[in-house]
């Protein structure tokens, strides 16, 4: 049985609205630690919206409002002495479209690390051990070792999204928000990224927001099943996909609509 | 009844062929583009002859010495070497005080303020601002510079009159440049957990910086050319000598032009179409840096 602590995201009657709408409904969930859990839904089911109010990057938008519980390691991360940073540093995120930024390579990786550390003095060895055991974690090193100081816009899309994954780990997160990581590269970049999403389970939560369904059960542990604003079905992927609960869920994996 | 075969394949002929309808919509194309292309040329037109009329009339009068002389003999003789100068001075210190504010601004609007009534209100004035006539802007710098702080008529009250009257250049400009930024290079900061200044500071400006510098230049080359708001606040018609602090007046190409071409009696034809040469130079210089800049900044990102 699982205790509390296995949960690496747990939330508790989140309702959220985008000005008037309403777009997440109720969402009582409990995601569990070290463990790659996928959203999947059709357009508009408000996947994305959640994965995005679980580093409150939705906020910058102005017009949203939460209520509810957000818990993320037993804390709830919209209660009020919570700090903004802290949150981002704890629970990385992955774009749709790989962000890199527009300095090497060498500067992506050490970007998010030298915004944190301001007292400590790091020697040139220290960022270079930094690059390489995160390029090598995302098993990009062998290829851009060479080329570090190359722009990382250079790259192909594939290599940019897993420089854009490898960025986040010198920071240390806990969690990894992914929202359809895949979506903008070819089969043999999808492979390539869902392989070493695969890799970086049980070290980091990693929550995976996709339109695919068969990459859902290709590359998820657990499955959540969304739907106009609200849970509607989420277990293991393995038993979702083949015997679900709830109509809908069949409906949808059957592509009876989305 | 059905078509037969034949039928069929000669009316597919027809369907692809030309008709009279397909004629007329290509000749109407064919008419506005011909007459946009037009308007265009019609547009470059008064450049050329403008700048051709200068050459031809005032060109044979520059000379290094023009630059680097006095005007003497009632104006009618020598160089220009003191309102060059003062333009100089007008301008640098125009830009002084408006680039540093501009760009502030710009970043608060663009970076930080969300879209409320008051940011509203404020982009109205920007926008108000910068379609004040110069005329009034010279008032306001006679009436707050000159006389309320009582900088007299002086190197310092024509700057700040003209500094207020670029800042909505500066302001819209470099928001312009911060807006084209990505979206997703700022989302890609936050989510390290970079605070909105880190962001703006790492990220944001050095992308923007070829922009911004864009729309400094321009404003200098729009400064420069100002007469209005210089005439009441420190532009001098002749000073027998040059500037010595912010607080001297001072001589300006922009009136220089202005007094040569209407004050003065017995002023050699050339005199102010060479005036005019070496203003329009000073601004035609100033865009191309500012060109030059752009591209040799754009060549540098990749995105």
């Amino acid at each position: 049985m699982n205790t509390a602590h296995d949960y690496a995201i747990t939330t508790e009657k989140l309702n959220l609205w985008y000005g008037s709408f309403q777009a997440l409904f109720d969402i009582d969930l409990n995601i569990r630690n070290g463990m790659i859990t996928s959203l999947i839904g059709p357009s508009g089911c408000g996947k994305s919206t959640f994965l995005r109010s679980v580093n409150r990057i939705n906020e910058r938008l102005g017009y949203v409002r939460i209520d509810g519980k957000i818990n993320v390691q037993e804390q709830n991360i919209y209660a009020e002495k919570v700090e903004l940073v802290q949150v981002r540093k704890q629970i990385g995120m992955v774009f749709q479209r790989p962000n890199p930024l527009p300095v090497s390579i060498k500067e992506n990786i050490l970007f998010g690390h030298k915004l944190h550390v301001k007292d400590k003095k790091y020697s040139a060895a220290d960022y270079n051990d930094i690059v390489e055991k995160s390029l090598r974690q995302v098993l990009l090193w062998d290829k851009v070792k060479d080329s570090l100081d190359q722009k990382a816009t250079a790259l192909s899309l594939e290599e940019q999204q897993k420089l854009c994954i490898a960025r986040l780990l010198p920071v240390k997160p806990n969690i990894l928000l992914m929202d359809e990581p895949c979506s903008a590269l070819d089969p043999k970049g999808t492979a390539a990224v869902e392989e070493l999403i695969w890799e970086l389970r049980g070290e980091y939560s990693i929550l995976l927001v996709t339109h695919n369904m068969a990459q859902a059960r290709r590359a998820s542990e657990e499955c959540i099943f969304m739907l106009m604003g609200k849970v509607i079905e989420h277990k293991e992927t393995s038993d979702l996909f083949v015997t679900p609960d709830k109509k809908e869920t069949a409906d949808y994996i059957e592509g009876r609509y989305g | 009844m059905h078509k037969t075969t034949l039928e069929k394949a000669n009316s597919a002929e027809s369907m692809f062929s030309v008709s009279a309808l397909n004629v007329k919509n290509k000749k109407t194309q064919k008419l506005y583009s011909v007459l946009f292309l037009m308007m265009t040329l019609l547009l470059i037109l008064p450049v050329l002859v403008i700048l051709g009329t200068l050459i031809v009339k005032g060109g044979s009068m520059i000379s290094i010495d023009f630059l680097f002389t006095d005007p003497v003999n009632g104006m009618t003789e020598g160089g220009v070497f003191p309102a060059l100068l003062g333009t100089v001075w007008l301008v640098s210190l125009a830009l002084l005080v408006s680039v540093p504010l501009g760009i502030a601004a710009a970043i608060y609007l663009s970076e930080y303020a969300s879209d409320n009534w008051f940011t509203r209100i404020i982009n109205l004035a920007i926008i108000n601002l910068a379609g004040v006539p110069s005329i009034v802007h010279a008032l306001f710098g006679l009436g707050a510079f000159v006389m309320f702080f009582g900088f007299g008529t002086s190197i310092l009250a024509a700057s700040l009159t003209l500094a207020i009257m670029t800042l909505p250049v500066v302001i819209v400009s470099t928001r312009e440049s911060l807006q084209a930024v990505p979206h997703a290079f700022r989302e890609a900061c936050w989510n390290m957990g970079a605070t909105r200044w880190q962001t703006i500071r790492r990220v944001v400006l050095p992308n923007a910086v070829s922009g911004i510098l864009t729309g400094v230049i321009l404003e200098v080359s729009r400064t420069t050319g100002e007469t209005a708001p210089i005439m009441f606040t420190g532009a001098a018609f002749f000073l027998p000598f040059l500037p010595q602090g912010i607080f001297d007046q001072t001589m300006a190409l922009s009136l220089h032009l202005f007094v040569v071409s209407t004050q003065v009696p017995n002023v050699p034809e050339a005199l102010p179409y060479a005036v005019a040469l070496v203003l329009i130079g000073m601004v035609l210089l100033m865009n191309s840096v500012s060109i030059a800049l752009r591209m040799y900044l754009r060549g540098q990102k990749k995105w």
